[in-house]
């Protein structure tokens, strides 16, 4: 499928070399990677492997230190405020706790993109986002305030909100985390649902295996802040890799230990 | 070794006096990057159709001002009071007693009212603000509002700091009332004269620029509270113990600012 992608479209996310540092520490080294249009990639890694990180990029919330991310051709480095404005709306957002406005109702939390980027009436803005809600099977929660919602349904709540704008790109921060398998299966399907009917590319960044097995199309493995490999679910699976091998079987990395730097780690700043 | 140790020591010293120097001046940098900010989507807001929403700046209104009018008026009648009592105190001695009366009068319509009201909000507004930005910060709700291309600052700074124009000098004109009030029920009992009397000898000791002195002060403490505030719950980071502290660096750092201008203020007008 997506050899005939590649052909016709460009991508609507493209990652070229990007490198990040927090103080000394090279969070992210060398990251390129493309999503297709109508894909969905998973950015799997463990903690720490600089997964989320990426998303933040991704997002356009930091400046890269070098590299260029391109959001459907165009370099985000380079976009004014009002191409950076028409380009948010593109985008639907779940972040990893729902980032739901707790001041608001659930319903005036799915409203407020429309209130603010478009024209409206209030008659219009409420029935579309109640069919948001019905897509996701939170209708009827609107007037709920989002403390009093269980995780599933504010995740889900966060993908209404996500959605309501008919993005072209969609990005999951941990979909599954802190979720029960049931109710995680579930946001799978409905991920899966939504890429259909709306026709979304999907970027999901999770440390979750059997959930980025569900739903990839693609998927990349990420490690220490460098691309492991990129490849379909049957590809990572038989990886001959080691560092995706031990992903997979949820084996630690034995590091090798070096007399010398271990005694140097211990003695530092020691007089 | 002695040397070499002496010398870390004033090494460190020195190191972490240029490290606060500059961590203050970006805390300087920042808050005249959000007030530009913030005036530019006040002024030109609705033309870019991205208006700073009435109804937030009402509901900031309510929270700044309307709810601190009890504990203002309270304060502002105590001191006046106080002051009166004071006064006549310290006067009698020299025979001055008299005097009091525009004494309280002019020192309250320059200095105490607007102080009043400057503290009273930077404690009650500069504590729930910064908790408020700071909780949605740590949520991840301000990255959400940027993602969905809404700007942060139109969306809670701007209100606030409207809020804060309009109602601080309304607040200062209550203060001054009301202490000029506290100090006419001392006044009127320790001196004996008339409830008139007293009003007409404060009215006649207040020229309009100490009124304008007072006014224009209240404009600054209220741009000082909100920048402190807004500017210390964005940063907030580190759970609830970076929430708690945010907070209370708020309140310390916004009653602090508005004292030291209150001092620069008066040094350059009284001359």
């Amino acid at each position: 499928m997506s050899g005939s992608a590649e052909a016709v479209f460009a991508p609507v996310v493209e990652v070229q070399d990007l490198v990040v540092h927090y103080g000394n520490q090279r969070v992210l080294d060398g990251v390129s990677l493309s999503v297709q249009q109508g894909e969905i990639m998973v950015i799997m890694g463990g903690s720490g492997s600089g997964k989320s990180t990426l998303l933040r990029y991704l997002l356009g919330l930091q400046r890269p230190d070098s590299g260029t991310i391109r959001m459907f051709g165009k370099d985000i480095a380079a976009l004014n405020a009002g191409e950076w404005r028409a380009l948010r709306r593109k985008m639907g957002v779940s972040f990893q706790g729902g980032a739901l406005f707790s001041s608001m109702t659930v319903g005036d939390n799915v409203c407020l993109p429309l209130r603010e980027h478009t024209h409206l009436d209030e008659q219009t803005i409420r029935i579309m986002s109640r069919m948001k809600l019905e897509v996701v099977n939170l209708a009827g929660f609107e007037h709920l305030m989002p403390a009093q919602l269980s995780g599933g349904m504010l995740k889900r709540a966060a993908l209404a909100r996500a959605i309501v704008m008919d993005p072209s790109v969609l990005f999951f921060d941990e979909p599954s985390a802190g979720l029960d398998p049931v109710v995680a299966a579930e946001l799978d399907r409905l991920i899966l649902r939504i890429r259909d009917a709306l026709r979304v590319s999907i970027v999901v960044v999770t440390h979750e295996l059997e959930s980025a097995f569900a739903i990839a199309d693609r998927i990349t493995v990420l490690d220490r802040g460098r691309i492991l490999m990129v490849g379909s679910v049957e590809e990572v699976k038989n990886s001959e890799n080691q560092r995706v091998r031990n992903l997979l079987t949820r084996t630690s990395e034995e590091q090798p230990v070096d007399v010398e730097d271990y005694l140097c780690r211990l003695t530092r700043g020691v007089r | 070794m002695a040397i070499d140790v002496r010398r870390s020591g004033l090494g460190r010293a020195t190191e972490t006096v240029g490290r606060r120097f500059v961590a203050g001046v970006e805390d300087f940098g920042y808050g005249a990057a959000l007030l530009a900010e913030s005036l530019a989507w006040i002024m030109l807001g609705r033309w870019l159709n991205q208006r700073v929403r009435p109804q937030a700046i009402g509901e900031e209104m309510m929270n700044i001002g309307v709810r601190a009018i009890p504990v203002v008026a309270v304060l502002a009648f105590a001191n006046g009071a106080m002051m009166a009592m004071q006064g006549i105190y310290t006067l009698r001695e020299f025979g001055a007693e008299s005097r009091v009366v525009a004494g309280i009068a002019i020192s309250v319509v320059r200095e105490f009212g607007v102080l009043i009201a400057g503290i009273v909000v930077a404690a009650r507004s500069g504590s729930a603000i910064a908790a408020r930005i700071g909780t949605m910060q740590i949520a991840q709700e301000i990255d959400a509002l940027r993602v969905m291309g809404i700007s942060p600052v139109r969306y809670l700074v701007a209100p606030i700091l409207v809020a804060m124009l309009i109602m601080m000098p309304l607040l200062t004109v209550l203060s001054n009332s009301l202490a000029i009030l506290g100090g006419g029920a001392i006044s009127v009992m320790e001196l004996h004269i008339s409830p008139d009397a007293y009003l007409g000898r404060a009215l006649a000791a207040v020229g309009i620029q100490d009124l304008v002195q007072g006014l224009s002060k209240s404009l600054v403490f209220g741009v000082l509270v909100t920048l402190v505030a807004t500017s210390n719950g964005f940063n907030a980071a580190g759970g609830a113990e970076g929430l708690g502290r945010a907070t209370t660096r708020s309140v310390v750092l916004s009653i602090s600012a508005i004292v030291v201008a209150d001092m620069i203020f008066t040094f350059f007008l009284s001359r």
